[in-house]
């Protein structure tokens, strides 16, 4: 293979039929996300922005447009499983041990137990949840749940890394703490992420470039790279080139017609 | 509260309705009038007028102690075992008829469920039909069933058993909580644990045994107590409705007819149907305890 794109979208939208008419989720949309790179995908409620992942992930199809993953067809990629999946929540299995929730893409792709065994245990020091293989997801913290369902979403070893506001529903320590986590996996793994989050400076905080969208049709209205360099730490946080970028992505969120989540 | 605390008063709770129950039968009978209380009878005519108040003779009602005694009793005089030992032994043959009912009704239930489950289409055209099964009476239905086997099988080889007829009629009642348990535990994942397995690539059977199968455990238990209760309840309705011989309804509906001089002897077979239904619930139970790790979602909520 010698694409260089993880990701490429050509004129995608996708309208959905009600009964009220057809509703416009999303509308020319152009994006590239090159190999290894981190790309964050913001914008308010509305702005399409889990649409467009669910089309990457071939979980909706596309109504127009082209959308090619690693130069195939998302039907293909995703039977492929070029691209690995977390959502806002973990959505563990509750009856499968940390381990057995993490071997079970692997499982069900027919790795022999022996490869799988060691495959898991890998995935479970790179979260850091060696010591709780055994445990059941009941007895985890949400900021360790959603370890564990990154480490699922690695396990067939995936180019490419969905994430659709995985940290939304963590507390701020938690979250931060993930964040750093994550920044530091995908560059271990050199997987390109498409990163949905409604927060800006985590937006910043993760990407390499952060596509702002904006509702009703969504679209992309701009994409902000941040050049923030490949170390991205607590001092990071507190650097005044951080919070240019957090403010240059603010401004172009509401350059965009301010619309409000909790209006809609 | 730990569990174990919580369990102890689970149990007591249990124990205390028991005695509050036989304590009110007996309280009952201590007070109330013996010969009932009837109102407008017309003198001299039996039968006459409304009874308000039922009967507390010992013919009517006979004390707890001396259904108790009754069962260590001979059966029928001389030299006929203790009441007890036909008991079990017509029980342990209905709880066999009802295993197999039960068995059945899994089977069934469990095919119906998928398949709704599986296509709507199937659903929509299924459902209703299962549902107004029920309500077919089952001491109407039974004679059918046993008529249609035996014509089935008549000149054949094979003989079919009366027990065959009484199986099928409990499955018959048995395989309705199934059918419905099935269905409603398949379609019990979120939609974001089926995108999942979408994103796998995995197709109908492997979300069926990974997901949907496991996910609907916590639905399936009740529906097999339900369906296990229901199998000893149609095994003996069934047993009385076509006569067969040997199993607890029939040996009910026998001591029953010799109630007016041996009252305390019908209520030996009434407990030992309760006894059915109590091992068939707790066999349910066990099976519950050995898929614990299914069950966590419900405890934990």
């Amino acid at each position: 293979m010698t694409t260089e794109f993880a990701v490429r979208a050509s004129g995608v939208g996708k309208t959905f039929p009600t009964k009220a008419g057809d509703v416009v989720a999303l509308t020319e949309v152009e994006l590239t996300v090159s190999a290894g790179e981190f790309v964050s995908l913001i914008g308010p409620s509305g702005c399409g922005k889990s649409t467009l992942l669910r089309l990457i992930a071939d979980l909706d199809s596309a109504t127009t447009g082209e959308l090619e993953i690693f130069g195939k067809p998302a039907a293909k990629a995703r039977i492929d499983q070029d691209y690995g999946i977390a959502f806002q929540q973990a959505g563990l299995l509750p009856w499968r041990t940390v381990g057995g929730n993490i071997a079970l893409p692997l499982e069900l792709h027919g790795m022999a137990k022996p490869a799988r065994a060691k495959r898991v245990a890998d995935l479970a020091e790179l979260v850091g949840l060696t010591d709780f293989i055994d445990r059941y997801p009941d007895q985890l913290s949400g900021g360790m749940q959603q370890r564990v369902a990154i480490a699922r979403s690695l396990a067939e070893q995936p180019r490419l890394l969905l994430m659709d506001e995985p940290f939304g529903a963590l507390d701020e320590m938690t979250r931060e703490y993930l964040q750093g986590e994550l920044t530091r996996i995908a560059k271990e793994t050199g997987a390109a992420v498409v990163f949905v989050t409604h927060s800006i400076p985590e937006a910043v905080f993760l990407s390499d470039r952060v596509v702002v969208m904006s509702p009703r049709p969504g679209r992309i209205t701009e994409i902000v790279t941040t050049d923030l360099g490949e170390v991205r730490d607590e001092t990071l946080r507190e650097s005044p080139e951080y919070f240019t970028r957090v403010t240059a992505v603010r401004e172009a969120l509401h350059g965009a017609p301010v619309e409000r989540a909790n209006e809609r | 509260m730990t569990l174990r605390a919580g369990k102890v008063r689970a149990v007591s709770w249990g124990v205390l309705g028991v005695v509050a129950l036989l304590g009110s039968w007996e309280l009952y009978k201590f007070l109330g009038p013996a010969a009932g209380f009837v109102v407008g009878a017309t003198e001299g005519e039996t039968g006459s007028g409304v009874m308000l108040l039922p009967r507390t003779n010992d013919r009517a009602m006979p004390h707890i102690w001396d259904m108790i005694a009754r069962l260590g009793e001979s059966t029928s005089g001389g030299t006929t075992p203790p009441l007890i030992v036909p008991v079990i032994t017509a029980g342990l043959t209905t709880l066999g008829i009802a295993a197999v009912g039960w068995i059945i009704g899994i089977v069934v239930g469990s095919i119906l469920g998928a398949v709704m489950q599986r296509w709507r289409l199937a659903e929509a055209g299924l459902l209703p039909w299962i549902v107004v099964s029920q309500t077919i009476p089952l001491i109407a239905f039974a004679p059918i069933v046993n008529t249609i086997g035996m014509q089935a099988s008549r000149g054949s080889a094979f003989d079919w058993p009366q027990a065959l007829s009484v199986a099928i009629i409990a499955s018959y009642l048995s395989f309705f909580p199934i059918a419905i348990g099935v269905l409603r535990g398949l379609e019990s994942p979120d939609r974001m644990h089926l995108d999942l397995m979408r994103t796998y690539a995995a197709g109908y059977w492997q979300t069926l045994f990974r997901l949907r199968i496991p996910a609907a455990i916590p639905h399936l238990l009740p529906a097999l107590r339900l369906a296990a209760a229901s199998a000893v309840v149609g095994a003996v309705v069934a047993e009385v409705s076509i006569g067969m011989q040997g199993g607890i309804g029939r040996m009910l509906i026998q001591l029953a007819g010799q109630g007016s001089s041996d009252p305390a002897a019908p209520w030996g077979p009434t407990l030992g149907s309760v006894a059915l239904g109590l091992v068939a619930a707790g066999t349910v139970a066990l099976i519950g305890l050995t898929l614990k790790n299914y069950r966590r979602g419900e405890q934990t909520a």
